[in-house]
Formats: C-alpha cells, structure tokens, sequence
C-alpha cells in the first residue's frame, strides 16, 4: 500500500532529524548535524533490506517516488520564500563576501574531485 | 463576491501553492522549450521564476519570507518550509547507490572543510577591505559567507553587533541564491556530472537551499548525492565558526 512507502519515509527523515539534533546538542552546536544524510541512509537501507525480503512492494515504493517527485516543485516553493530583498538589502558588501566565497568555492571543485577518485587512473 | 474567493483562497493555502508552482513550473518549461531551446533547464528558470516571486513577496510584504508573507500564498511557506523540504529530500535518496556514496566518503570531508574556510577567509577579506578590525565582527561576516545559519550562530555566540549579523545574514543569502543560480550555469566546466563530483559539490558549497536546488536544477539524479554531502556543511561551519575561525581571526587581529 501507498501510505506504507509514504510512512517508511516519514520514519527515516523523523529518525534521521532526531539524531541530528541529537548530534548536534552532543557537539554543542545549535543546529542539526547530519540529520538528512542520516535519514537518507536509513532510507537506503531499509529499502533494500524489504525488497530482498520481497516486502516492499510497488505500491510502496510509489509512495516513496511520489515524494521524490514533488522535490523540484518543493525547491521552487522554497526559493520563492527566499529573504531576496535581504540579500539585496546587505550591499556591496554582503554581495562580495557571498559571491567571491561562491566563486572561489566553484574553482576548487574540479581539484578536489579529482584529489579523490579512487581506482580510475590514480595519477598521485 | 471577490471577499468570498478570497477566503477561500485563504483556507485552502496548500492547494494554492501547488496551482501557483504548477502553473510558474509549467511558464518555466514553456521559455525553456520555446527561447534557450532547452538550454536551460526548466527547472533551473522556475527556481529563478521562485526566486522572483520572493523578492516582489519581500516588497509587497516586508517580511523575511518573501511571498509566503502574503496571506494568500501562506501555503508556499508550508510547501517549500523545512519539514516537506527535508522529506522530498530524504525521499530522492531512494534509489541512488550505497557504493557510490561510500567510495567519496573521504573526499568529502577534505571538500567540507576546504569549502567552510575558504568562503570564511572569503568573507572575512571583504569585511577587512570595508574597515573592519575587530575580530568578532570579522569572523561573523566570513561565517556568514559559509552559510546564512552559520553566520548568526557564530554572531549570536561571539556577541556581535546587529548590524554586522544582518550583513553576515545578507552574504549568506547571497551566497544561497547565487548557488541557485550559477550552479546550472557552471555545471560543465567543472564537470558536475557524476555522484562522486556531486558529492564534492555538496560538499563545498554546503548551502542547503543552494544545493538542492542547483542540483534540481542540473541534474536531479545527483540531488542525493550532493545533498547527503551538504547535510553536514552547515553543523560542521556551526562547529568552527566561533572556535577554531574565531581564534585563528583573533591572532590575525588581536583588537
């Protein structure tokens, strides 16, 4: 059925929060460390424990899709309550302290990436 | 009679915001389609057409959440708040692969760090360029240029001014909004192609908001992949921001 995918879901993302926030009180820190990537993970393996077991049906997994789906549309409800006038309102600024962090975050990624792919002709 | 579908309106606030970005979605990919000859992607102009939205929301309202500030579209707040953001995020986990995820385990941790300092010392240079000498002010603006959480929280903890937290807010926000937009853009030449550069992406820019939504708008296959990444970019800069940044500013300007 529908609403076990739906479920499955709602559980991980609870659980996955919880213990970002729980990590995050251990560190200290006010905000959720991981929480997401944890939720995703245990979404990964619960998934694929339940179809090798044959549990998860598609129905189910429907449920799950339904949600993965909706992700553009969600992320563009997001933006559309973006603090724009904010990031306006800082000034020159705020606009070249975010920008040139931007840019020289984007010129890294190409180094990186390649610092650290394993097996296909590791040149270091 | 118009005071009648009003209130309606008013009620139904999801079902408004699903008609609004169904109907914003569906322009998107008519100027995709029809202008760029799909060049650019539909959903990287409706995360545009979003963002559009929020700043005429921002004048109209006056508030922080762009449109959503305007009772009618209430509902938007809902559909693209944290709560439904994070589940549709968990969801698209579904289906990527574990190997994949593993083999840049790593990397991903080098790409976190290299990511949160270098858009510190980014931010924390034009704050010293625009006068800047006491180390606390310094280190809000350069923590507010790893993302617009870590800005305030690190602000909150040093005991910042308030003006200097509302420009460490700003840069944050810059930087999410230009993740957005420049991610579909740069996508080539960086080559953001594959989980494993995606994952160095998340990574790097760490934004949350940034991430997913340059990622929806590049290639949503690689949404988890990033994303699982920029999960912990935002704790991580939490955890730096007001130690390790803080002292290292401190030596640097000892004010």
């Amino acid at each position: 059925m529908t609403i076990y995918g739906v479920a499955l879901l709602a559980l991980c993302s609870l659980v996955g929060l919880v213990a970002g926030e729980a990590l995050g009180f251990v560190l200290g820190v006010k905000a959720n460390v991981g929480g997401v990537g944890f939720a995703m993970l245990l979404l990964l393996f619960l998934t694929d424990w339940l179809k090798r077991e044959g549990r998860f049906t598609a129905p189910s997994a429907g449920g799950v899709m339904f949600w993965s789906a909706m992700y553009i549309p969600i992320v563009v409800a997001m933006a559309a309550q973006q603090n724009v006038l904010g990031a306006i309102k800082g000034g020159p600024l705020a606009f070249l302290a975010g920008a040139i962090g931007v840019g020289a975050s984007f010129a890294m990624i190409p180094f990186l990436a390649r610092l650290g792919r394993p097996k296909k002709k590791d040149g270091a | 009679m118009s005071d009648v579908i009003y209130q309606a309106l008013l009620k139904n606030g999801l079902l408004v915001a699903f008609a609004v970005v169904g109907a914003l979605t569906w322009v998107s990919y008519f100027i995709s389609d029809r202008f760029t000859r799909g060049r650019l992607h539909g959903s990287a102009i409706a995360v545009f057409g979003g963002l559009l939205l929020a700043y005429v929301g921002g004048v109209a309202a006056g508030g922080k959440n762009g449109i959503a500030d305007l009772p009618m579209f209430a509902g938007i707040g809902l559909l693209g708040g944290a709560m439904l953001r994070d589940f549709a995020i968990v969801a698209t986990a579904y289906g990527a692969s574990f190997a994949d995820l593993k083999r840049s385990g790593l990397p991903v941790v080098i790409a976190l760090f290299a990511g949160i300092i270098v858009s510190f010392i980014c931010g924390a240079g034009v704050a010293v360029a625009y006068g800047y000498r006491d180390a606390v002010s310094i280190t809000t603006i350069g923590a507010g240029a790893v993302t617009y959480i870590v800005g305030p929280i690190t602000g909150a903890a040093l005991g910042a001014t308030s003006d200097v937290m509302a420009l460490s807010i700003a840069a944050g926000l810059v930087k999410a909004i230009l993740v957005m937009i420049a991610t579909p853009l740069v996508a080539k030449s960086i080559g953001l192609d594959n989980p494993h550069t995606a994952m160095i992406y998340g990574g790097t820019m760490g934004t949350n908001s940034g991430v997913s939504a340059g990622l929806a708008a590049t290639d949503p296959k690689l949404v988890p992949y990033g994303v699982m990444a920029a999960t912990f970019y935002t704790g991580l800069g939490c955890l730096l921001g007001p130690s390790v940044l803080y002292f290292a500013t401190r030596l640097i300007f000892p004010g």
